[in-house]
């Protein structure tokens, strides 16, 4: 079904389709439109799961952690300080390797306190062991949904994820979405069949131990592995649902999903890198200076955690000019994004002149005429190393 | 060794690291009897996950997750909504934490679980102060008692203020069945976590435990010195069903053994029995009979 949907009632459509036994949230700007029209579906009898209003977001997650070990397809959202809150939970889950969804409408983090959009609030809890994946419409935000519950899931997996999506920018935005037909989803997606240990009376399971340092460093291992060999997981999962679900609206999302989207960077000298839906405008801009014959593309992140080393590089190898275009910085040292590719170009003697652009933090607009100034700036190898772009 | 009229069943195993004379240990295994097969077990970080579950060993013949210090009710909460779902109402979850997990860090959570109402038993194994990080107070611990970091001194009587109410937080947020039991009285505390755990909804066990670390007592005391904190009065065992009072003992303020008997077996409060300090022994044994005066006149008012 074609229709013109806010970007959180695609997530929420894509969660109710997913039949998730327990859903546990706090509400919190921008996210509220998520949980309020799944708290309406729940309400109107839409689907059947247990609703759980949470005291906050630490209650949401943990209570997610509760249904999960318990055995059903637990589903959470949140953002900015509710994701901080967070924080503590987010890396027992992952230790306790179980496969909790949530999507995070992107905001920045206070003070000052800010309810607009940035990548703050999930670049700082890159390191707690959950795949992340960004999304740049309405219909990718529906489908890596739908298929963050399929990679999490699986036994070879066994991770939990975080769909990100722009606060505002994307979450309160109308845009064309296709809704295929549930029968199809539930073919892509089965009912839940849980792949670990789970809370069962007949079967007692003790869950959450204490590891001690004989141990923990073997278990911590373990953990890598499993989110860096999901790499290839998430890829089958990215090709499976292309292949069942092809694209119905055009350029409302890839033809085929990857890890990285590469928008016109075959023969590109300058390539500017950024996720989310900032990526819009970036391709608009890209578009008008190759009108002009310029050899500019985009290499949009699908895939963030697992980092797709390989696609990055693949995309990479014979840039001349390297632009990150991103919406968070570590105090003291820069861009996250872009200390994470210059290792990596590193990494592969690659040596292409490089640029850090950090834009919109706190909802500040990111113009066509900010894109066109990176991409020169880059090319001309012009002024200091980090930009900030006012 | 088996207790005349308690389930001869073992949940929780021996082998486990507890100290010798632990409290708290008798508690949990004193819960897993009442709670039975059926059963899943929510724990909070503290000396029993620390001591029953070194990786990759167990204590546990229940199903039983700890997640972190301060979410085990909130883990209960999804726990429960699991099994709603799955349609195994009869499944218990116990959710249990120390006075740490209970009284102060997970309270904000506790509140949320029983504002909605969730179908959990939360039994707090109450010895008074942080004892698995090493003897730090907490809202439970008790006036004067001194910890590592409200110790007594020449300015200092211990800690300085009185035990959080909890049983009255909670009973303000309408739960059906809450009770105050101690493992000096075992068959009584069997009977009032049973009564728990079988009353739908969220309901509330604070369970009275010696620490033989943190209290300074003789570990073969550990059954006598929680016995004369009821027969001083100083730990009621009580219930508050549906919003009204029963104590079951003591039942007479006037024939209280005198705080002192209690005190005096405890290291924690070895000061306060010095001559110096007779007015804060004074002020003790005062507010421990005013508590107890009011719970009755509760009980008689049917309130």
């Amino acid at each position: 079904m074609k229709e013109i949907a806010e970007a959180s009632h695609a997530i929420s459509e894509a969660v109710k389709m997913a039949k998730p036994a327990v859903i546990a949230a706090y509400p919190i700007t921008p996210q509220t439109h998520i949980v309020e029209r799944l708290s309406e579906m729940v309400a109107n009898g839409e689907f059947k799961t247990e609703y759980i209003n949470s005291d906050s977001e630490f209650a949401a997650i943990s209570s997610c952690l509760g249904s999960s070990a318990a055995g059903v397809r637990s589903y959470t959202a949140t953002s900015s300080q509710g994701l901080a809150l967070m924080n503590e939970i987010l890396y027992i889950v992952s230790g306790m390797r179980l496969p909790i969804c949530m999507t995070v409408a992107n905001r920045a983090l206070s003070a000052p306190i800010n309810i607009w959009n940035d990548h703050q609030d999930t670049m700082s809890v890159r390191d707690c062991g959950w795949i992340q994946m960004f999304a740049e419409t309405a219909q990718e935000c529906f489908d890596l949904t739908l298929m963050q519950f399929k990679i999490s899931e699986d036994k070879r997996v066994l991770t939990p994820s975080m769909v990100c999506i722009d606060g505002f920018t994307l979450t309160h935005v109308y845009e064309p979405l296709h809704v295929p037909k549930q029968e199809a989803v539930d073919d892509f997606l089965p009912g839940y069949t849980p792949q670990h240990a789970v809370l069962d009376p007949d079967y007692p399971m003790t869950l959450g131990a204490i590891g001690f340092p004989s141990h923990y460093m073997e278990i911590r291992y373990t953990q890598n592995k499993a989110i860096l060999d999901s790499l290839n997981v998430i890829k089958e999962v990215y090709q499976d649902f292309s292949k069942r679900f092809p694209v119905e609206i055009k350029n409302t999302r890839p033809e085929e999903y990857n890890h990285v989207e590469r928008y016109r960077t075959d023969d590109a000298e300058t390539i500017l890198i950024s996720l989310g839906s900032v990526c819009g405008t970036i391709k608009d801009v890209v578009d008008e200076l190759r009108a002009k014959g310029e050899k500019v593309g985009l290499l949009k992140l699908i895939t963030y955690r697992p980092f797709p080393k390989e696609s990055i590089v693949k995309t990479l190898k014979n840039a001349k000019n390297v632009a990150v275009v991103e919406k968070a910085f570590s105090p003291g040292l820069g861009g996250v994004l872009y200390n994470e590719v210059a290792t990596l170009l590193y990494e592969n003697q690659l040596k292409p002149k490089m640029r850090d652009f950090i834009v919109g933090l706190g909802g500040k607009d990111v113009t066509l005429n900010h894109i066109r100034e990176i991409v020169k700036n880059t090319k001309e190898d012009k002024g200091p190393v980090e930009q900030w772009m006012f | 060794m088996v207790i005349y009229g308690l389930p001869e069943e073992e949940y929780f195993t021996v082998g486990h690291r507890a100290c010798a004379g632990c409290g708290e240990a008798i508690a949990v295994r004193l819960l897993t009897k009442a709670a039975g097969k059926n059963t899943i077990l929510v724990d909070s970080t503290g000396c029993m996950e620390v001591i029953s579950t070194p990786y990759p060993e167990t204590s546990w013949k229940l199903p039983w997750i700890h997640g972190a210090f301060e979410n085990n009710s909130s883990i209960g909460t999804g726990v429960s909504a699991a099994l709603k779902m799955q349609g195994k109402d009869d499944t218990k979850v116990v959710v249990f934490g120390g006075d740490g997990a209970t009284y102060d860090i997970g309270m904000g959570c506790i509140s949320g679980v029983f504002e909605r109402g969730d179908n959990i038993t939360y039994v707090c194994t109450d010895n008074e102060a942080y004892m698995n990080t090493g003897i730090q107070r907490s809202g439970a611990t008790p006036l004067g008692a001194s910890t590592t970091t409200s110790p007594d001194g020449k300015q200092s009587i211990g800690k300085q203020q009185w035990k959080k109410d909890m049983m009255h937080i909670l009973a303000a947020h309408g739960s059906p069945y809450l009770a105050q039991a101690s493992i000096g009285y075992l068959p009584d505390a069997y009977q009032k976590l049973k009564k728990a755990m079988e009353t739908p909804g969220p309901t509330f066990v604070n369970l009275i435990c010696t620490c033989v670390p943190g209290w300074r007592t003789d570990p073969a005391q550990t059954i006598t010195v929680a016995k004369l904190g009821v027969e001083t009065g100083v730990t009621p065992v009580y219930e508050i069903i549906k919003g009204k009072h029963t104590v079951t003992r003591p039942r007479d303020v006037d024939k209280l053994k005198p705080v002192e008997e209690y005190l005096k077996l405890q290291g924690r409060f070895k000061h306060i029995l010095k001559p110096e300090n007779k007015t804060q022994l004074d002020l003790i044994q005062k507010q421990v009979k005013e508590n107890l005066a009011l719970l009755l006149e509760y009980e008689s008012k049917g309130l």
